[in-house]
């Protein structure tokens, strides 16, 4: 989707600011977010790219507006309510139930004890080659062309390499396809390729000289260039 | 903490304690995984591994060697299986650095959590657009003459740069050459100094 995440090329945001000292965690609950993601997708509730669109999704001011976990909060409840894997009444109550108590810990919702040993898979999101056999269409060296494409749903393809034409770098092997494993479509797995775009190409007049992209990008992405 | 970091809104807060708590309740949360993940990343990861590997490369020809063609084998050296990565190697004519403008695809097991301006729309919008002028802007001059090479994460690919040694370092070990190599400069906003840098 052309969202807001789509954010290369854009413009108006500033300087970069650094923080000094930068501590791994600014607040407890940005490790219980991170903690919950990794539980959920290593228990198979959701995959990489699902928890990736449900980030997208957010409402572009709010995108803008939030800090780094923040956005994985609101990415993570909404795939996991998708899924089924919590409840948007059950949500709503315990949301309540946390406003009234804000320094409560979280087992303090929690009736009876709680669940014994949670398996966890710490592999999860890297097991994304599928060894299927196909053969690359590209080689090294060959000239593509990016497909110019809009679609609702998730894609890989930044906005500012669409209708572009680069060169192939190298293929990666058979990787799963996000634009169907965000939408259960199945996986889909193709080749998987580091392409190399001209700044001119992208950038045209406005490029800095003496500059190259690569971008990792599926064959279905591209079409046979000149 | 910066204006970044809204981070003890209320309000999130207790959206986090009520999904936290349903996920403990329904057993897809352990009961130690927060406290497992902040002793994991708090403890046992930083810059480390990439650094040690790139010292190697810097004393060892061929582990250098290795750590370009193979990556995975050049890093179980250090104990850490890691199928996912390339390693793309500055030079006098060449500068590499690492972007993710979609999310913020990072290599965490060699670098360890992102630092937040690398999350933040500033970074990832311009850092394929006007990559000269927003290193400049952050320290580090590239001459003209050499090639600045962008390497957008889109995929599960992970990037990671294999600086330039400093001059003036030629006399140094492995060992003491590991805390010369910070996190900006794997993944390409900066240079490294012959001497130790104040942290960031």
């Amino acid at each position: 989707m052309d969202g807001i995440h789509d954010l290369g090329g854009m413009q108006g945001f500033g300087p970069v600011e650094r923080e000094p000292n930068e501590p791994v965690f600014h607040a407890a609950w940005e490790a219980a977010v991170l903690a919950m993601m990794r539980a959920g997708g290593s228990r198979g509730l959701f995959n990489i790219d699902e928890f990736r669109h449900g980030i997208e999704r957010m409402a572009p001011a709010h995108y803008l507006r939030a800090s780094y976990y923040e956005k994985w909060l609101d990415g993570l409840t909404r795939v996991l309510v998708e899924k089924g894997a919590v409840g948007a009444a059950e949500l709503t109550t315990r949301r309540a139930f946390f406003e009234q108590r804000p320094d409560a810990p979280a087992t303090a919702a929690v009736a009876g004890p709680l669940p014994g040993r949670v398996r966890f898979s710490p592999d999860w999101l890297h097991g994304v080659i599928r060894d299927t056999g196909a053969t690359p269409r590209f080689a090294p060296g060959d000239p593509v062309l990016t497909r110019e494409m809009h679609p609702h749903g998730h894609t890989r393809l930044p906005r500012y390499a669409r209708g572009k034409c680069g060169v192939v770098h190298r293929c990666h092997g058979i990787h799963v396809f996000p634009d169907t494993n965000a939408h259960a479509q199945g996986e889909q797995p193709q080749p998987l390729y580091s392409v190399r775009f001209d700044a001119r190409e992208l950038w045209g007049e406005s490029a800095e000289p003496n500059q190259v992209v690569h971008i990792d990008l599926w064959e279905s992405y591209l079409l046979p260039g000149r | 903490m910066g204006k970044n970091h809204p981070n003890v809104d209320p309000y999130i807060v207790s959206r986090v304690r009520a999904l936290e708590s349903l996920l403990l309740e329904k057993g897809i949360l352990a009961p130690d995984a927060v406290d497992r993940v902040v002793q994991r990343y708090e403890a046992d990861t930083g810059p480390m591994v990439g650094a040690r590997a790139v010292a190697r490369a810097w004393t060892d020809p061929g582990y250098r060697r290795l750590l370009l063609d193979d990556p995975r084998a050049a890093l179980a050296r250090f104990d850490l299986d890691y199928a996912m990565l390339m390693v793309v190697e500055n030079t006098e004519a060449v500068h590499n650095m690492v972007v993710c403008t979609l999310c913020s695809c990072y290599p965490w097991p060699v670098l360890g959590l992102p630092p937040t301006w690398y999350k933040m729309p500033a970074y990832r919008s311009r850092a394929v657009s006007e990559p000269r002028a927003l290193l400049r802007e952050m320290g580090l001059v590239v001459p003209e003459g050499r090639e600045i090479r962008v390497w957008d994460s889109s995929a599960e690919m992970r990037y990671m740069v294999l600086p330039r040694r400093p001059a003036g370092t030629e006399r140094l070990s492995e060992t003491e050459l590991v805390p010369l190599i910070t996190r900006d400069a794997l993944i390409g906003v900066a240079e490294v100094s012959p001497s130790p840098a104040p942290a960031r």
